[in-house]
């Protein structure tokens, strides 16, 4: 008589839903999952090792690349820890910026959570829908920063330029004719402000068109509804944070909680779930995304009509201007000390968190009073939750694996850092 | 006609003796067909690209040739020039043979497929029974494939589908008895011929709930989306062909494809009528209309109309967990599905409907 076991399968780390590197091991009856056990770590890279080695504005770029789904959020984070200790508070008009960028960030990692979920469910044409309006937030990011994805924007005391007054276009080729350039190029005429504005507007008849294709569809709801339930009591106990805990139905939001910036100028909603399953979990963050359209429209009222300066005029953090550098001695030296040794920030430890994407991302910095941090360390919402794998899937079937897999929103560059 | 052919040719065919000169014209009909199927997959798999790049708001292949028409070509030769890589631990001759196994059924079924009002390779009475059993013979080359591999996706691939097979094809199954009680024959061509006289002598009309339970089982039968799990991408990577590469690869894919599109002529033929023009019964179109007369082109059209669907139901919904794809074909397709034969027993009996006759 054989004896009956337990299938044991290695999901990833190369697998299409492994969302980069996740490795799973999986212990299934059949196709029923009895015990999932998640392997981290492929993608480490130091992170924070790294950031004690240098100063500390040099660090700003690798925190783009923890979530690089949400990068600007990332950088926030950790330029609030630099700020923190140095007891210093960026100009309003950087602060609304911040906010406002924040969202479109918030906007750019639930646009491709949404994909990447729809995609690992089957709704393949859900991926293509939500990079179509992620092209346009990337175009936001280029056109601030220079650069698509890893901006580096964010700079201990304010932002690193004020938005621009111009919008890159599109240009005709082979392939693309001069009246679809035209119309592409229709809402690129104005600034950059006008731009978001033109999609704040039809944001919203878009995240229309998502939820028309999954919201009330019976397949979708098969696939999320009652899929990995979390109590709220299990939730706060497993260190949920973001959407996952807001899923569960507790109210939990730092942006309302501990408002930073200026979001307590926000009028903004929290939406929170009532089972804690995979479609609450979709609902939550579906209506953020149209929170953070309300905060955006909000910002771009408030930076039209109130010019000023982005950045703190403190040279001893943020560097002078290339024009005062010509005749100014003392600028010139500013710039040489700031590019060449950065800057000191006094003995000291702080944390900072902000209202990620995907939950409460916190950097705690230490520092002894060099120009480059003593330890930081970083606290990601992905990690806490990656570590429910088990609890989440068991029961479930195979396909459910990839489904909670989604509903997590795990990005490797964060869990591993 | 005669003058066209020179002398010696008529005179070497004479001397042909008459069963080689009929097995001649079979083999020549049979490979006629082939290669117009192996053609269509080619173009189908243009078509899909192009129907679910504008459903996804791009454009699909557009680089090789005129608007990427040459892209199905530019993928055979790609696929052709691939190794196939034979797993170390696989069964070899398994292996190998698993694709010709999928695909051969799927080519050989078109045998009784009638492609116009009087063309059909093999008039056989049993068709319909044939075509039932060589769509089952099909999954052959799944699990034999997904086993071979030894792989623990291709498995779970194989295992899939062997069990989504036979839910289905029950339903397929009873849904065909209904056709076969309206058009009262085997024979495909009887079938279509039943439904002639225009739209509203069709089978779907009287028939509606079976007919989308034979599509639907179709489209559970062929592995496309939303009922692909015995390939999920996303849950078990590329399912039974997980280790296929090359011609190999090729051969199933050519398969998938060629079911589809038997799937979609079968629809056609069972409910639409086949051949039969829609306009049939519209005498003010005058005598001899080239729009009433049964025609191939209107089976193309009618099997293009349905390839759209597949595209269309792939390009919007969700994948079914492999657990609701068989509580959707037993519990809800079988039931559907032998109450309306029930429904319609009681109505024949009754002398209403179409099929009193």
């Amino acid at each position: 008589m054989a004896e009956i076991q337990n299938f044991t399968m290695n999901f990833g780390p190369q697998h299409p839903a492994a969302h980069g590197v996740l490795r799973l091991i999986l212990e299934m009856d059949g196709e029923v999952i009895q015990h999932a056990d998640p392997h981290v770590g492929l993608l480490h890279r130091g992170t924070e090792k790294l950031a004690e080695s240098k100063p500390y504005n040099q660090s700003i770029g690798y925190m783009d690349r923890l979530d690089y789904t949400s990068m600007m959020c990332n950088e926030h984070s950790y330029v609030l820890a630099i700020e923190k200790l140095l007891g210093v508070a960026p100009p309003i008009r950087a602060q609304y910026i911040r906010v406002m960028f924040d969202e479109i960030t918030r906007l750019l990692n639930h646009l491709m959570w949404l994909g990447a979920h729809g995609l690992d469910i089957g709704a393949m044409t859900m991926f293509l829908y939500c990079f179509r309006e992620r092209e346009d937030l990337m175009d936001c990011y280029e056109a601030v920063s220079g650069t698509r994805m890893h901006a580096t924007y964010y700079r201990p005391g304010g932002v690193y330029r004020d938005l621009p007054d111009s919008m890159p276009q599109y240009q005709a080729s082979k392939w693309r004719k001069q009246k679809d350039v035209d119309r592409l190029n229709e809402v690129r005429e104005g600034s950059l402000l006008d731009f978001i504005d033109a999609f704040t507007e039809k944001f919203p008849g878009c995240v229309d068109q998502y939820e028309t294709l999954l919201t009330d569809n019976r397949i979708w709801k098969q696939r999320t509804v009652n899929i990995a339930v979390v109590s709220p009591e299990r939730a706060l106990n497993l260190g949920f944070t973001g959407p996952m805990l807001r899923g569960s139905g507790i109210e939990w939001d730092l942006r309302k909680k501990q408002p930073y910036e200026v979001y307590d100028r926000m009028d903004f909603d929290i939406p929170v779930g009532t089972n804690g399953d995979c479609y609450d979990r979709y609902l939550v963050r579906v209506e953020e995304m149209r929170q953070s359209n309300r905060i955006i429209k909000q910002c771009i009222d408030w930076l039209r009509d109130n010019p000023g300066p982005v950045m703190l005029d403190d040279h001893k953090i943020a560097p002078p201007k290339r024009v005062e550098m010509k005749d100014d001695m003392e600028s010139l030296i500013h710039h040489f000390k700031l590019f060449t040794e950065g800057f000191s920030i006094p003995a000291g430890e702080a944390y900072a968190a902000i209202e990620h994407p995907k939950g409460e991302f916190g950097v705690y910095m230490i520092s002894d009073g060099a120009n480059k941090p003593y330890r930081v360390k970083i606290r990601a919402a992905g990690f806490a939750h990656l570590a429910s794998m088990s609890e989440m899937v068991v029961g479930h079937m195979l396909a459910d694996v990839v489904a909670v897999i989604g509903t997590q929103d795990i990005v490797f560059g964060e869990v591993d850092r | 006609m005669s003058s066209l052919i020179p002398q010696f040719v008529v005179d070497l065919w004479d001397a042909i003796p008459m069963l080689f000169q009929h097995l001649i014209i079979i083999t020549a009909q049979i490979l006629g067909v082939t290669i117009v199927v192996i053609l269509t997959v080619a173009f189908t798999t243009y078509f899909e690209r192009k129907v679910i790049g504008y459903m996804q708001g791009r454009l699909g292949p557009n680089r090789v040739g005129p608007l990427g028409l040459g892209q199905p070509f530019a993928d055979v030769i790609k696929l052709v020039i691939k190794e196939v890589v034979i797993p170390q631990r696989s069964n070899r001759f398994l292996f190998l043979i698993a694709p010709m196994l999928s695909l051969i059924p799927a080519l050989a079924a078109w045998a009784v497929i009638p492609l116009s009002g009087s063309f059909v390779i093999a008039d056989i009475n049993a068709g319909l029974l044939y075509v039932l059993a060589l769509t089952s013979v099909g999954v052959y080359g799944v699990i034999l494939g997904g086993w071979a591999t030894n792989s623990k996706y291709a498995f779970l691939g194989a295992m899939r589908s062997g069990a989504q097979i036979v839910a289905y094809e029950i339903a397929m199954g009873f849904a065909l008895v209904g056709v076969l009680m309206a058009g009262g024959s085997l024979n495909l061509g009887v079938i279509m011929q039943a439904q002639a006289g225009g739209f509203s002598s069709w089978f779907i009309i009287p028939l509606l709930p079976l007919f989308f339970v034979y599509f639907i089982s179709g489209v559970a039968e062929t592995n496309r989306a939303p009922f692909d799990v015995t390939e999920g991408e996303s849950e078990i990577v590329a399912g039974f062909h997980v280790e296929y590469s090359g011609v190999a690869f090729a051969l199933f894919f050519l398969a998938e494809y060629a079911n589809m599109i038997l799937v979609s002529a079968l629809t056609a033929i069972f409910f639409l009528g086949g051949v039969a023009s829609p306009m049939e019964g519209w005498t003010f179109l005058g005598d001899g209309s080239f729009l009433r007369e049964p025609n191939f082109f209107w089976l193309a059209a009618k099997i293009s109309f349905f390839l759209f669907v597949f595209f269309w139901l792939r390009a919007t919904f969700p994948r079914f967990r492999y657990d609701q794809i068989m509580r959707l074909g037993w519990k809800i397709f079988i039931p559907v599905t032998i109450v309306w034969i029930a429904v319609e027993a009681v109505m024949a009996w009754m002398k209403v409907g179409p099929w009193s006759v």
